[in-house]
């Protein structure tokens, strides 16, 4: 019983509290670039959920079964790259052919993220933190759903400015940025919920 | 030492064995795609044009493939490649008559009456929504080569402040014809040598004051024409290309010399 309340403090911690975007800064360019359509933010948002489930997985394997016994822990960076930029590939060849529909929904999206740091970082994140293999997949999954959040929230907000009256000088992303910032501090206020 | 042997190694070894897996992995889950369309891909003009009402040549021709779209639906592929896309498809060739775009205006600057002097970007979009543009015709060519710099094919030029379309470059794609805010080019067949250059449906008296070569629907034209061609309508003439013979005799006696024989 006690588990399973930590799993779910845990869980609200790396959507909120934790926010991959708002309190830690991690992948704000895609958060930046793929935000100007709900659509297209939706489908943003879940192929770096895919992503970051899988690559977490993949990478604690890797450092924990590879690395640690070797003493090669310096080489985690690297080896992270290496194993979500082959990974990505391998997925996105493996759902072409077997499920046309998410792919075509994931689209462009699935590749691009090979280069997202906010995958690269939750790898990484899991190693400071010690996490086993269970917290290292469920910080995977949540922190790209707090992702998912904040990169859905902020094409409301965008696709709203559209329509607003704005400054010259603040149009497009001076506008943006500084909306990205006020959410940053709105965020804020989760701090200590966990 | 043993640390760096072991390192490069390691990533050695991960990259070779990610590499054979992404190779299998390509070959195994390799998705048939239709190879006509990547041939017909290469029958197209490839300008991503979008005349045909796709996203682009990739799709297009990913539409013909799937018999969505019709073999003749690329106007810059021309008639050689139509006739290549119809044979990869196993269809006869639609008869097509080559299209190109002419320019229904001689206004050149001195022959049609200037208005003001536009001074400002150089668009025809933007001049034409300033009074009514710099020339005194609302139907000239306002002359800053918006069709210009729509067309993909480097076919039209600017002479005298009016554009020019070179035949031969031309594959009649319609992107000027979208462009011109004046609506001044229209797609014609190509065999159609005779045309009416001038759009103006004013009053004769009107027309005349403000261009040099404006048709002011006289008639004479249409009474010299022997196979019923020409039609005065609106105020100003054109010639049916069914009915036409291309016999010239219309040009010899227009008085304002708005028929031309190319």
């Amino acid at each position: 019983m006690n588990e399973i309340v930590n799993i779910l403090l845990f869980m609200v911690s790396c959507i909120l509290t934790n926010n991959f975007i708002f309190s830690r800064f991690l992948g704000c360019c895609p958060f930046l670039g793929v935000s100007s359509k709900v659509g297209t933010s939706v489908s943003m948002g879940l192929a770096v959920t895919f992503v970051m489930t899988i690559a977490s997985f993949f990478c604690y394997m890797i450092y924990n079964w590879l690395l640690v016994p070797l003493g090669l822990t310096f080489m985690s960076t690297i080896a992270f790259i290496l194993v979500i930029a082959a990974l990505v590939q391998f997925v996105e060849m493996f759902l072409k052919k077997s499920s046309p529909t998410l792919y075509s929904a994931l689209g462009i999206y699935l590749p691009l993220i090979t280069t997202n740091c906010a995958v690269l970082g939750v790898a990484t994140l899991n190693v400071n933190n010690a996490y086993n293999m269970l917290y290292a997949v469920l910080n995977g999954t949540f922190s790209a759903l707090g992702f998912l959040l904040a990169i859905v929230l902020m094409a409301g907000v965008r696709e709203r400015l559209e329509s607003s009256k704005i400054p010259a000088c603040m149009k497009g992303f001076p506008i943006t940025l500084v909306a990205a910032g006020l959410m940053a501090v709105a965020f804020m206020g989760f701090s200590g919920l966990v | 030492m043993t640390t760096i042997l072991y390192a490069g190694l390691l990533l050695g070894i991960l990259g070779l064995i990610f590499g054979l897996v992404l190779t299998f992995a390509s070959k195994k889950f390799h998705v048939e795609v239709d190879e006509r369309v990547e041939q017909v891909k290469n029958c197209l003009g490839g300008a991503n044009c979008g005349a045909c009402g796709y996203a682009g040549c990739d799709a297009f021709a990913q539409a013909v493939v799937e018999g969505k779209a019709p073999v003749n639906g690329c106007a810059p592929a021309g008639e050689k490649g139509i006739k290549e896309i119809s044979r990869i498809m196993g269809m006869e060739a639609p008869d097509t008559e080559k299209m190109v775009a002419r320019v229904l205006c001689q206004g050149e600057s001195g022959v049609a009456k200037d208005r003001y002097i536009y001074d400002g970007y150089q668009s025809c979009a933007i001049a034409a929504g300033l009074a009514g543009g710099p020339k005194d015709c609302r139907f000239a060519c306002i002359g800053l080569g918006d069709c210009q710099d729509k067309c993909k094919f480097g076919a039209i030029s600017m002479k005298n402040g009016i554009a020019a379309v070179d035949a031969a470059k031309c594959t009649a794609c319609g992107a000027c014809v979208t462009a011109c805010p004046r609506n001044v080019l229209k797609l014609m067949p190509l065999s159609q040598s005779v045309i009416v250059r001038c759009r103006n449906s004013d009053t004769a008296r009107m027309a005349r004051a403000v261009c040099m070569d404006a048709c002011i629907g006289c008639g004479r034209c249409k009474k010299e024409c022997q196979y019923d061609a020409i039609v005065v309508e609106n105020g100003y003439a054109r010639i049916d290309p069914d009915k036409c013979t291309r016999c010239g005799a219309c040009a010899q006696v227009c008085p304002c010399h708005c028929i031309t024989i190319d």
